[in-house]
C-alpha cells in the first residue's frame, strides 16, 4: 500500500486507516481514508489499496462522522448526580474520575476482596480484547464476564476448536493470506461452501469479510446453506435445508452417516490425522436420513444430495455460526461439523477451511502474562467452578453463575463492577435481562461503565460514566478472529481527538497505573502493539505496520504435515494425542459423551408437548442486519431511517391464523417473558417458526426509570430462561424457545 | 467527454445500501435525498421456490459521478458496493459487457 498514511494541512488532512471499534463490528480491518478539517471528521472512503476490501465499505463506516459527532455522544466523563437511574449525570474531569475509581475500588476490595469485582465484557469490539487484563492485572479479579447465557457466542465454538482439534477457528479459505488474493496460483476457489447457521453478508463474522462470499460465488463457489431462514444467500444456494431451529447436531450426523456409509471419506487423511473413526462410524449408524429428517423437517433425499455434495467436491467448506453456539446441543452439532470436515480432509486445504498462523497478537499478554498478575488462591476463586470445561477454555467465570452469585452471594458476594463496552441488559446479551437488573441494583455498591452513548445498562446501575474513543481517534491493530486466525491484520491509526474520549487500551492502562503500577508501563497505545508485535515473530513494530497499512503474518498450507501447529514441533494437531479427536479423550472428564449426539432443545414440539400446545410456535432470534452491530446505532439518523423497528418474520399463512397483518404491532410471549415487535408478513420462514429482531431500545424515550429507553419492551431475551445450557456449559437456547404471539398495541412512541 | 453509463448486475446485490450512502456522501445529500436507491423485489414465493432481488436504481440526481471519474475514479457507488455488483465505463464499453452474456444485468444510461 502507498508508504505514506497521513497527508494534506494541518486542519486539513487525510488519515489512512482501518476500522474495528466502536462503532461496533469484528474485527475485519476494512481499509478506508478518513478526511479531517478543522478538527471534524467530514469524510470516509473506502481504501482502494487495502487487500480485503479492496475499496469497499459498509453503511456503518460510511455513516462514521454521523456516528463521531453525534450530539447525543458523551465525551467528557461523568458522575451520577441523582438516584441510580434517574437519568441525572453532571460532567466532571478524568482526575477525578480516576481518583474516585482508584479510591472505591481499593475500599471495595478492603472490605470484600478483589474478587468481588466483576468485569463486563460484551461482543466483537476491541474492548473485549482489554477486558481480561482489565480483570486480573488491574482490578486483581478472576472475574471477566461475558453476560451472555451459555456464553453463546464465539466461545463454544473456540472451546469445541480446542477440544478436537487444537484450536482457533477454521475459517474458510478466501485467499487472505495473499497478498494477489484469488488469483494466486496456490490458491483454490471452495466448490461448495456450507452457510451452516450463519449469513455473513452483514455480520463479517468474527473479522471474516463477509462479502468474500460474493467474490468468491462470482469465481464459481457453489452454497449450501443450512438456516431456519431463506435468507438472501439462501435463494443462491444450490441446496437450502431449512431445518427446525436447535436440530443442528442431528443434521450433521445425518450427512456423517451418508459420507460414512456412501463411503464419501478421505482415507488417507483420516487414517493419518484422526482418532476415533470406528466409534464415530458407529454412532452415526442411530441417524439414518430418514430419522434425520423426521427430527430436522427436512428431507431425507435433501440432506443425502447436500452431504454427497459436499463430500464429493474438490474442495470445501463450512462456516458455522453462532446459530450453533446458541443452542445447549451446540457443543455436539459443532464436534459433528468439525467431523465433517475432517472426514472429507478439508482441513487446510486450499479452498478448504484453514487455520490461522501460529502468531497470536494479544494472546500471550493478556492471557498469561495479564494472567499471572492473579494469585493461584485468586484462580481458584473464579465463579463458575461447577463447569470446569468453560473454565478450561474460557478465562471468564461462568455467565450463569455469576447472576447466580449475584443473587445469592455464594460463594461470596460480588459488590463492585466495571462494565466495558457491554449494553448487556439489552437483548443482545443476558437472558432473562431483568434478573440481572434487579441483581446489578440491590448488589452492586459501586459501578464503573465505559460507552459511547448514555444506555439503559449504564443508566440503570452505574456511578461513573468513561468516554470511550472511536477506532477513528486512536492507534491500534484490528485482527481477523480476535487472533485465533488472523491472515492479515491492519493498522488503525488516529484522526482526530473528540471531547476527552480515551481508547479502551489507555483507560485500562490509567487504571492499571493506579491500581496495579508493577505491571503497567507508562506508553502510548502505538508502543503497546510494538510491544506485542515484539512478543511474536513477525519482526514488525506498529510504526512499520501503520506504513504497510496491512500485513498478512506468513502462513502456508497443510501445517499439520510440517509441525507448524504444536509446540513440540511435531506434525499434527495441537490435542492430547496429536490427532483430530472424532472421539474426544477430553470430554468424559466432563462427564460428557466422547461423541456428538443430538438432544432436543430443553423447550421443543417434541421434549415439552404440553407446553408446545399453549406455546405453538418455535422462536428463534438474532438475524443481523446491515444497520446495525446488535444493540448499537439505533440513535443514528441514516441507519435507523432503514431499520425503524424490530420484527418479528411470521409466515403468511400463520399471519392470516392469528389475523396480523404486515406492520401490526405483536406481542410474542412464553412462559419465561414477552416483548413487543412489529409483524414482518414473510414467506421465508417456516410456518411453525418465527424470527424476532435483538437488540433493541429506543434511546428517542424517556431514560430515566421506569422506562429506561424502552428497554423491556421489544426485549426479546425477556424469553430466554437461565442456566438451561449444555452439560459442559456452554450454549443456551437463544435461537430454539417456543413462545406464541397476539395482535398488540405499540410500544408507545412515534419515531 | 463520452457518455457514461451504470451497470447493475443484480444477480449479486445483496441489498446493502452502501451505493445509497456513498452517494449521499459524495453529493452532500440530505438523508431524504438519494442519487440512487435500492429496491427490494421479493422475497416471493413463485414457481416453487423463493425469488429474492435487490436492485440498485440511480435517480435523476446522477451524473455517474463525472467529477470523480474526471479525477481518476469510480463514482462512488461503483466504488464502494460491497457486492462489486455496479460497474461503470462509456455506454460502448458497457454494452461490450453486456454482450458477454451475464444474467440478470441492467444498463443505465443518466
Amino acid at each position: 500500500m502507498k508508504k505514506e498514511w497521513k497527508w494534506g494541512t494541518e486542519n486539513d488532512y487525510y488519515v489512512r486507516t482501518a476500522g474495528w471499534s466502536p462503532p461496533g463490528d469484528h474485527p475485519v480491518g476494512c481499509g478506508m481514508i478518513l478526511h479531517v478539517k478543522d478538527g471534524k471528521l467530514v469524510g470516509v472512503e473506502g481504501d482502494e489499496e487495502h487487500p480485503i476490501n479492496n475499496g469497499r465499505l459498509c453503511i456503518r463506516c460510511l455513516s462514521l462522522p454521523e456516528y463521531v459527532h453525534h450530539p447525543q455522544r458523551i465525551i467528557y466523563p461523568m458522575k451520577r448526580a441523582g438516584e441510580r437511574g434517574e437519568n441525572k449525570w453532571i460532567r466532571i474531569t478524568w482526575d477525578e474520575a480516576l481518583d474516585t475509581i482508584e479510591k472505591r475500588t481499593k475500599e471495595i476490595i478492603a472490605k470484600y476482596g478483589s474478587e468481588s469485582i466483576v468485569v463486563f465484557q460484551g461482543t466483537g469490539r476491541e474492548a473485549t480484547q482489554h477486558s481480561y487484563a482489565l480483570a486480573s492485572a488491574v482490578f486483581k479479579t478472576p472475574n471477566a464476564v461475558y453476560a451472555q447465557s451459555g456464553w453463546s457466542c464465539y466461545g463454544p465454538r473456540l472451546a469445541v476448536d480446542a477440544f478436537v482439534f487444537g484450536g482457533g477457528y477454521p475459517e474458510i479459505d478466501y485467499a487472505a493470506m495473499f497478498e494477489d488474493r484469488y488469483d494466486n496460483p496456490n490458491y483454490r476457489v471452495p466448490e461448495y461452501i456450507v452457510l451452516w447457521g450463519k449469513s455473513p453478508l452483514a455480520s463479517n463474522p468474527d473479522g471474516f469479510y463477509g462479502h468474500s462470499l460474493i467474490d468468491m460465488y462470482k469465481r464459481g463457489a457453489k452454497f449450501i446453506t443450512v438456516d431456519p431462514r431463506v435468507n438472501w444467500l439462501a435463494t443462491r444456494s444450490e441446496y437450502h435445508l431449512q431445518l427446525r431451529p436447535g436440530t443442528d447436531a442431528a443434521m450433521a450426523l445425518g450427512w456423517l452417516n451418508v459420507i460414512i456409509n456412501e463411503d464419501l471419506v478421505d482415507h488417507d487423511f483420516v487414517d493419518n490425522w484422526t482418532i476415533g473413526f470406528d466409534e464415530l462410524a458407529k454412532r452415526v449408524q442411530e441417524y439414518p436420513p430418514e430419522r434425520v429428517a423426521e427430527i430436522t423437517w427436512v428431507p431425507a433425499e435433501t440432506i443425502k444430495a447436500a452431504a454427497r455434495a459436499f463430500a464429493k467436491a474438490r474442495s470445501a467448506g463450512i462456516q458455522w455460526g453462532l446459530a450453533i453456539d446458541a443452542q445447549p446441543n451446540g457443543v455436539q452439532a459443532a464436534h459433528a461439523i468439525i467431523c465433517l470436515l475432517a472426514l472429507t480432509g478439508n482441513i487446510d486445504v486450499p479452498g478448504g477451511n484453514i487455520l490461522g498462523p501460529s502468531h497470536s497478537l494479544l494472546g500471550n499478554w493478556r492471557f498469561n502474562e495479564a494472567g499471572a498478575e492473579l494469585s493461584e488462591e485468586l484462580r481458584n476463586k473464579r465463579i463458575g467452578q461447577e463447569y470446569p470445561g468453560v473454565l478450561m477454555t474460557c478465562p471468564t467465570a461462568h455467565p450463569d453463575s455469576i447472576l447466580d452469585t449475584l443473587e445469592t452471594d455464594k460463594p461470596y458476594p460480588l459488590r463492585m463492577a466495571f462494565i466495558s463496552s457491554s449494553n448487556f441488559m439489552a437483548p443482545t446479551c443476558s437472558a432473562q435481562p431483568k434478573r440481572w437488573y434487579k441483581a446489578m441494583k440491590e448488589k452492586m455498591e459501586f459501578v464503573v461503565a465505559t460507552d459511547i452513548f448514555m444506555n439503559p445498562t449504564i443508566n440503570a446501575c452505574a456511578d461513573i460514566f468513561l468516554p470511550v474513543a472511536t477506532f477513528a481517534e486512536k492507534d491500534a491493530i484490528v485482527f481477523p478472529h480476535f487472533g485465533r486466525n488472523t491472515q492479515v491484520m491492519s493498522a488503525i491509526n488516529k484522526a482526530l481527538t473528540v471531547g476527552e474520549a480515551k481508547s479502551d487500551l489507555e483507560i485500562t492502562r490509567l487504571l492499571g497505573l493506579r491500581l496495579n503500577p508493577s505491571f503497567w508501563k507508562e506508553q502510548t497505545d502505538a508502543e503497546f502493539f510494538t510491544d506485542r508485535l515484539a512478543d511474536g515473530d513477525s519482526g514488525i513494530t506498529f510504526e512499520m505496520l501503520r506504513e504497510m497499512g496491512a500485513y498478512a503474518p506468513p502462513n502456508e498450507y497443510r501445517k499439520y504435515e510440517k509441525g507448524k501447529l504444536r509446540p513440540d514441533g511435531e506434525p499434527g494437531f495441537r490435542t492430547v494425542t496429536g490427532f483430530i479427536e472424532l472421539c474426544s479423550s477430553l470430554y468424559p472428564n466432563f462427564d460428557e459423551d466422547p461423541l456428538p449426539y443430538f438432544v432436543e432443545p430443553p423447550y421443543s414440539p417434541v421434549s415439552t408437548p404440553e407446553l408446545f400446545e399453549k406455546y405453538p410456535l418455535i422462536m428463534t432470534s438474532g438475524a443481523r442486519r446491515f444497520s446495525s452491530f446488535h444493540s448499537e446505532h439505533r440513535q443514528i439518523k441514516s441507519l435507523r431511517a432503514i431499520d425503524p423497528w424490530p420484527e418479528i418474520e411470521i409466515h403468511p399463512d400463520t399471519a392470516a391464523a392469528y389475523g396480523i397483518k404486515n406492520g401490526d404491532w405483536v406481542e410474542v410471549e412464553n412462559m419465561f417473558g414477552s416483548a413487543r415487535l412489529k409483524a414482518k408478513v414473510t414467506p421465508i420462514v417456516h410456518p411453525k417458526v418465527v424470527m424476532c429482531s435483538h437488540g433493541w431500545w429506543y434511546p428517542e424515550q424517556d431514560g430515566a426509570e421506569p422506562n429506561l429507553y424502552g428497554v423491556w419492551k421489544s426485549n426479546i431475551n425477556n424469553l430466554i430462561p437461565h442456566k438451561h445450557v449444555g452439560k459442559i456449559g456452554y450454549g443456551a437456547p437463544y435461537k430454539c424457545m417456543i413462545c406464541r404471539i397476539r395482535k398488540a398495541d405499540g410500544v408507545g412512541i412515534e419515531y | 467527454m463520452a457518455q457514461y453509463g451504470l451497470m447493475i448486475n443484480y444477480e449479486y446485490c445483496t441489498g446493502c445500501h452502501s451505493c445509497e450512502f456513498a452517494c449521499r456522501n459524495e453529493k452532500n445529500l440530505s438523508h431524504e435525498e438519494w442519487g440512487i436507491k435500492m429496491v427490494e423485489l421479493g422475497p416471493w414465493k413463485q414457481g416453487g421456490k423463493i425469488e429474492w432481488n435487490y436492485m440498485a436504481i440511480p435517480t435523476e440526481l446522477c451524473d455517474v459521478c463525472k467529477d470523480r471519474i474526471a479525477a481518476g475514479k469510480k463514482p462512488a457507488c461503483v466504488h464502494h458496493c460491497l457486492a462489486f455488483c455496479l460497474d461503470y465505463g462509456t455506454i460502448d464499453e458497457l454494452k461490450a459487457k453486456l454482450a458477454e452474456g451475464d444474467h440478470k444485468v441492467i444498463l443505465f444510461v443518466p
